[in-house]
């Protein structure tokens, strides 16, 4: 390897510096300093309202759409400042997928669903759009299941089916990092455990932010944890070092349930 | 007592009552127009009467009821003969009724002019044509094919005259816009085209001589009839559009004679000032003028609410717009008639005619009431439902969808145009349907923006450019107010008022249920929610 491409293998590919955000008056994200690794699952927990969900929103400049959200700071990836004014936020979004709470699937069939972000880039080639659809529904473990049924709508699916299509649909236009907002929280036991080894899987070639609830979750997905508190990061570590050892008393006791 | 009020039963049977007066009233509704409207082309007896006075008299019974001043029961009957009695109907008295009976030769017949006719046949005049039947009843019916085959050789003729006629027209027109732009420099042009034209002219005055002879020869061959009374009148066959002995008629005929009727409600011109006859170019108006509506408000009003629900950015602005367009639907259907008159026909309308049209100038083109400014203005009416209804169901669409899409990379027009209206699409069609059925009954502005009791003429028809949209239309809601409340003949016009309103119940009926049909379909394909 390249001294300089290994250079930037160990940059981190996430990096927030002393990030601020405003909802109007509300003060939702207080001076947050994090780095997030290559190829890593990062796993953010802490309560309802801590702001972790807003940070995961600010990678992909999703709270765009909210019109009195107020950003400052600064947040690179691969070097590059996501807030600057400049940045392509159509190409931002493709190197940067999302998968949301709520299963999301579009009103069309699971082959339209899986290359909608393909289409709307311009590709149109059939090959190329086959080949894309198998990929992604491959890595996204549910090859299998929808195979025969590519062109049945993709409403008819059962929501952990759906939510794994959804993640599918962002591995499809290959994006870096994919940024996952409690993908599980909707689901069943049986469906979240089918989620968390794709998150094991998906983390060779992508990098993962994922927002949980679910401490457990966290602990047995994630190498990298970070615990919010109303809207401070009150601790970021290798995950078996927050669960074990935490250094903050509020970590320690979110963690072992003394409140939250 | 008090635990019957808390279980809340009381209330359930008042929604259930509510909902049982408004389906008794809708159906009351139809039940009256159907059986008012079915009734009208069964063939009715024949009943002739022979009264205490010693007068007969022959007619079909229209309706029973009691004498408001002597309280004693009377008949109306139908009578027809209206050029030999000066009117259609009459009442008697039931103990003036000396006998009645049904006569088995008792003729109607359906004329192109003064009503029917009630009577029995004497005898037929054809000279020329042999006729081999025995008795008149065969000979007339021999003789009337002959009449329509000579008839059916005429109408290609007519059609001829008809091009030589719209030939006519054009070099007229054109001849007026070379005058217009300046005699002198167009001299060989005007005097080529008018040479052209007097040929044309000349051709189309040979061809009608042609016809007139025709007809005359036509007109010779006759029918003697005799009313009740034995009044004789003859009748020219080409006069006659139908006939029958309803008493000796099977069932089976019977109901050949009423499919024979429908068929020329739906397909017919009209005539007897519209109380008789068909109704094609009322249905045909009503349909066009819709779809040219629906063409007009649907993109325009999908187009604003896009706007408003997805750009605009919601303010005080937004909001009065909105108040606004929802106030629209409810501004008097008149208002938008003089308005339509005011600023289609004569502003946009006049300024087309001194814009493109001078030299035909005092003669409208665009200048006065048209099928194009009639839709126009009901699309003005309708959009405001249109608009609501896209807005509606554009914010239904679940927040998580908008951001799907948007996260992979979408921009909001992609997302807008592949996505969200797509999703849309069932609220717009409810839309759409809600404004061509409110558009289908309208009548009011359409009476001062190009509805006529009578257009010579379709909105299309092969002639270039086929859609004439400066063209004047007959519309079924005007008819029903043209027919029942303008007309000379009240009584005989009475049956066609319910059988008009009925085909326009038809009309909105059908136009709905393809929209419905249609939504469902979609609405099966974008449903959402997968728990």
């Amino acid at each position: 390897m390249e001294p300089a491409q290994q250079q930037e293998k160990n940059q981190p590919i996430l990096s927030v510096t002393n990030l601020n955000l405003h909802y109007g008056a509300a003060h939702a994200l207080k001076n947050v300093n994090l780095d997030m690794a290559r190829n890593q699952v990062t796993a953010f927990i802490g309560p309802s309202g801590c702001g972790k969900s807003t940070l995961l929103r600010c990678f992909n400049r999703m709270n765009d759409l909210v019109e009195s959200a107020r950003i400052d700071g600064s947040i690179r990836f691969n070097g590059g400042e996501i807030n600057d004014p400049a940045t392509d936020v159509i190409s931002l979004r493709r190197r940067i997928g999302m998968v949301f709470q709520q299963s999301n699937p579009f009103p069309k069939s699971i082959y339209e669903n899986i290359v909608y972000g393909l289409r709307i880039s311009g590709v149109n080639d059939k090959a190329t759009l086959d080949e894309a659809v198998e990929r992604s529904l491959k890595s996204a473990a549910i090859w299998n299941e929808v195979k025969d049924r590519l062109h049945d709508s993709a409403l008819g699916l059962s929501g952990g089916q759906a939510q794994r299509i959804c993640i599918a649909r962002a591995i499809a236009v290959n994006p870096e990092v994919i940024l996952m907002d409690e993908p599980c929280s909707a689901l069943d036991p049986i469906s979240t455990l089918k989620i968390e080894e794709l998150i094991e899987e998906l983390k060779k070639s992508y990098t993962i932010v994922i927002v949980t609830h679910n401490m457990q979750q966290a602990a047995r997905v994630s190498d990298v944890t970070a615990f919010f508190y109303m809207g401070e990061l009150v601790e970021a570590g290798g995950t078996r070092m927050i669960f074990t050892n935490p250094e903050k008393k509020q970590t320690e006791d979110y963690i072992t349930g003394r409140f939250g | 007592m008090k635990l019957f009020w808390k279980t809340g039963e009381p209330y359930v049977l008042a929604t259930g009552a509510a909902l049982a007066i408004i389906l008794v009233m809708s159906l009351a509704l139809v039940g009256v127009v159907m059986t008012n409207g079915l009734g009208y082309f069964w063939p009715r007896s024949l009943v002739k009467y022979v009264l205490a006075d010693g007068t007969t008299t022959l007619g079909q019974i229209t309706q029973e009821e009691n004498n408001p001043i002597t309280g004693k029961k009377r008949i109306q009957l139908k009578v027809a003969n209206r050029d030999l009695l000066g009117q259609d109907f009459r009442w008697i008295d039931e103990k003036d009724v000396v006998s009645r009976s049904l006569p088995p030769d008792a003729l109607l017949l359906e004329r192109r002019e003064h009503g029917n006719f009630f009577g029995f046949l004497t005898g037929v005049t054809a000279e020329g044509v042999s006729l081999t039947a025995s008795e008149p009843y065969g000979q007339l019916q021999q003789a009337l094919r002959v009449v329509s085959e000579r008839m059916k050789a005429t109408a290609g003729i007519k059609q001829q005259m008809s091009n030589l006629n719209n030939s006519a027209e054009r070099s007229r027109l054109k001849l007026l816009k070379l005058e217009f732009k300046g005699v002198e420099l167009n001299k060989a042009a005007i005097t080529e085209l008018a040479s052209s034209r007097e040929k044309v002219l000349a051709d189309f005055a040979h061809l009608n001589e042609q016809v007139t002879a025709t007809l005359a020869d036509i007109n010779r061959i006759t029918a003697q009839f005799t009313d009740v009374s034995g009044a004789t009148k003859d009748i020219a066959l080409v006069e006659i559009v139908a006939l029958q002995q309803p008493n000796s008629m099977s069932f089976i005929a019977k109901c050949g004679a009423y499919l024979e009727r429908v068929r020329e409600l739906l397909l017919d011109d009209p005539r007897e000032s519209n109380t008789e006859g068909g109704l094609f170019p009322a249905i045909f108006g009503t349909v066009m003028m819709v779809l040219l509506m629906s063409l007009f408000s649907l993109p325009f009003g999908v187009i604003a609410a896009i706007y408003l629900r997805e750009y605009a950015r919601d303010g005080l602005v937004t909001r009065m717009v909105r108040i606004a367009v929802n106030n629209l639907a409810g501004v008097p259907s008149i208002v938008y008639g003089v308005f339509g008159l005011g600023f289609f026909v004569y502003g946009i309308g006049g300024s087309l005619d001194t814009l493109f049209f001078p030299e035909r100038l005092p003669t409208p083109t665009f200048g006065t009431g048209g099928i194009l400014w009639s839709s126009l203005t009901l699309a003005l009416l309708t959009v405001p439902v249109i608009i609501v209804a896209t807005e509606e169901s554009l914010a239904s669409i679940p927040k998580g969808i908008r951001e799907g899409s948007l996260a992979l990379g979408a921009t909001k027009f992609q997302t807008l145009m592949k996505i969200l209206l797509p999703m849309a699409t069932p609220g717009i069609m409810t839309g759409l349907i809600l404004s061509m059925a409110r558009a289908a009954g309208e009548v009011a502005p359409l009476m001062i923006v190009g509805v006529v009791k009578l257009a010579p003429t379709l909105p299309f028809d092969t002639n270039f450019p086929f859609f004439h949209m400066d063209r004047k239309f007959m519309h079924l809601g005007f008819h029903i107010y043209d027919v029942g409340f303008q007309s000379p003949n009240v009584e005989a016009a009475k049956p066609m008022v319910y059988v008009t309103t009925m085909l326009l119940l038809a009309i909105v009926i059908i136009a709905s249920s393809t929209a419905i049909y249609l939504r469902n379909r979609m609405r099966s394909r974008y449903t959402t929610s997968t728990f």
